[in-house]
């Protein structure tokens, strides 16, 4: 579909912050919140009186549950703000779909400076319930959602049964190999390694992946990301007044948000998921090529997901994403493509979605530290798995 | 350890309580012939409401599967199966469900299975076993 104007090419990155990244973090949910949004506002020169939005997925949606205790209502009365428009909730394309909606926001004139965050505090909350996050918790009593009872009766507790049955379907079809797929998750720990907020910053070898204990086959527990009590904030800006700060506009230079298949977790494309809509979207909104890209931050929930956004965003062809990652020097941080330089969510910890954000940026800004990789102008962010997804390709001006 | 049910409405009745009789009931558009799943007042490929649950072979294959071996809750048995399960009525009519009643590292994709009800309550869960 072609589009007379593109609208997220009117918003720009001006700032970003994150708060510790605690396993757990003795700090309240708020007090993460305000530690991440309080540097983004200072880091893009802006004031709190400067901030007219608010965006957040999934938002405080399920009554403060760890998954997202802070949202937009919470944190609009705790910081005094006077916003034009606000929104949050969970029905969107994937973590990202705060920031796309508040860029939205900003291209439609409602707002000028929307701070967007997400803050999660999975770590303290599993110090007193393992099973806080099981998907039949989604639901007291009988399961009456639409579409989580067609799961939760066969003891699919977890989303790593979902994510599993497209990996082993992926291993089927592709000839894919846990020896290949290891190689996101000693990516990862590598890049740990460079990255002082990193939950998990020791070596990790091939022997200590196949050795790590199986979950949900094919997946292994260093297939998992790391529980983490963390926020993550970005501010927005429209271009003209992103020009006017301190750091060197990001711009969006384009979105990918599309679902052409059920909300489901099996009536879909069992080894692309939602990625292949999201992904040509994305690219169908610029003159970029994957070619042009310094990074790609790509959801780590689950190791499997990282492949198939490799994948679908034509960073590898469809299906070769296993030998692509063989051996890991493709995506490694001096390879054809780096890919999660902060240690991402399997070993920085589970930022949830806006973490491959502010990585993205502060990579680009040229301010990444010692894991800073060379000077780039273009990234790309993808999020989600399942029929969640969504992208964003980053353009520093 | 006790299963999560689902809570019964006029759209998913059929299908959860399909099992008190044996048979399979699976949503069909009389419309374009089609079958969809999950249930839902209106056929998603042709927006026909002329809907209705019907029984099928109960016979399909296994497109996808995991062995979870994680105790979620203490009370849960390991391992056990979790598949996606494609009937032979029409490609890519699909479900979850459990493979039952074999070893868990028996299972295959395309391995033939059939229905094989367990009730708790008044839901009648389809699990699957080898179609011999
Ligand atoms: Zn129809």
């Amino acid at each position: 579909m072609m589009f007379d104007r593109l609208f997220e090419k009117d918003v720009a990155i001006s700032g970003v912050g994150q708060s510790e990244v605690g396993r757990p973090s003795s700090l309240s949910a708020m007090k993460l919140t305000l530690d991440a949004t309080l540097e983004a506002i200072a880091d893009a020169g802006l004031t709190r009186d400067d901030i007219d939005g608010v965006a957040c997925w999934p938002g405080d949606n399920n009554n403060g549950d760890a998954f997202s205790p802070v949202g937009p209502n919470a944190l609009i009365s705790t910081l005094g703000l006077k916003v034009n428009w606000f929104g949050g909730g969970y029905e969107g394309p994937g973590p990202l779909a705060g920031l796309i909606n508040g860029a939205m926001a900003i291209a439609t004139g409602l707002c000028k400076h929307v701070l967007v965050f997400r803050t999660i505090t999975e770590a303290s909350r599993r110090q007193t319930d393992k099973t806080a996050s099981a998907l039949s918790n989604k639901t007291i009593g009988r399961d009456s959602s639409f579409f989580w009872q067609w799961y939760t009766p066969f003891n699919v507790l977890s989303g790593i049964n979902l994510m599993a049955m497209y990996a082993q379907r992926h291993f089927h079809d592709y000839g894919t190999r846990p020896e290949q797929l290891a190689q996101i998750a000693m990516t990862c720990r590598a890049n740990a390694a460079l990255n002082p907020k990193a939950v998990y910053r020791t070596p990790m070898g091939l022997d200590d992946y196949m050795a790590s204990r199986m979950i949900s086959t094919p997946l292994r527990m260093l297939d998992c990301d790391v529980h983490c009590d963390a926020s993550t904030a970005i501010v927005l800006s429209r271009i003209d007044a992103a020009r006017g700060g301190p750091n060197p506009p990001i711009r969006l230079e384009a979105i990918g948000a599309a679902l052409h298949q059920p909300w489901s977790w099996d009536q879909i494309d069992l080894t692309a998921m939602v990625t292949g809509e999201v992904a040509h979207m994305m690219w169908s909104r610029t003159d970029l090529k994957p070619s042009d890209l310094g990074s790609a931050q790509l959801y780590d929930g689950f190791s499997i997901l990282t492949m198939i956004w490799l994948e679908a965003l034509g960073l590898c062809p469809v299906g070769e994403g296993g030998r692509f990652i063989e051996g890991g020097g493709n995506i490694a941080r001096d390879g054809l493509i780096p890919i999660n330089t902060n240690g991402g969510q399997l070993s920085g910890g589970r930022t949830h979605g806006l973490g491959y954000v502010h990585e993205a940026c502060n990579q680009l800004w040229g301010r990444a530290g010692e894991r800073q990789l060379k000077p780039h102008h273009a990234s790309v962010v993808a999020a989600g798995g399942g029929p969640l997804g969504g992208s964003v390709l980053l353009v520093r001006e | 350890m006790a299963r999560k049910l689902p809570a019964l409405n006029p759209d998913n009745i059929a299908f959860w309580q399909g099992g008190k009789t044996g048979s399979l009931n699976i949503h069909h558009c009389s419309c374009c012939r089609r079958y969809f799943h999950p249930p839902a007042p209106i056929c998603p490929h042709c927006l026909s409401q002329d809907v209705a649950p019907r029984p099928v072979s109960g016979r399909g294959r296994v497109i996808s599967y995991t062995i979870n071996h994680q105790r979620w809750q203490a009370a849960l048995e390991v391992p056990y199966v979790v598949a996606i399960v494609e009937l032979e009525e029409q490609m890519g009519l699909r479900l979850v469900s459990n493979i039952v009643g074999m070893p868990a590292d028996e299972v295959r994709i395309d391995l033939p299975v059939r229905v094989t009800f367990s009730q708790i309550e008044d839901v009648w869960l389809p699990f699957f076993e080898r179609d011999a």
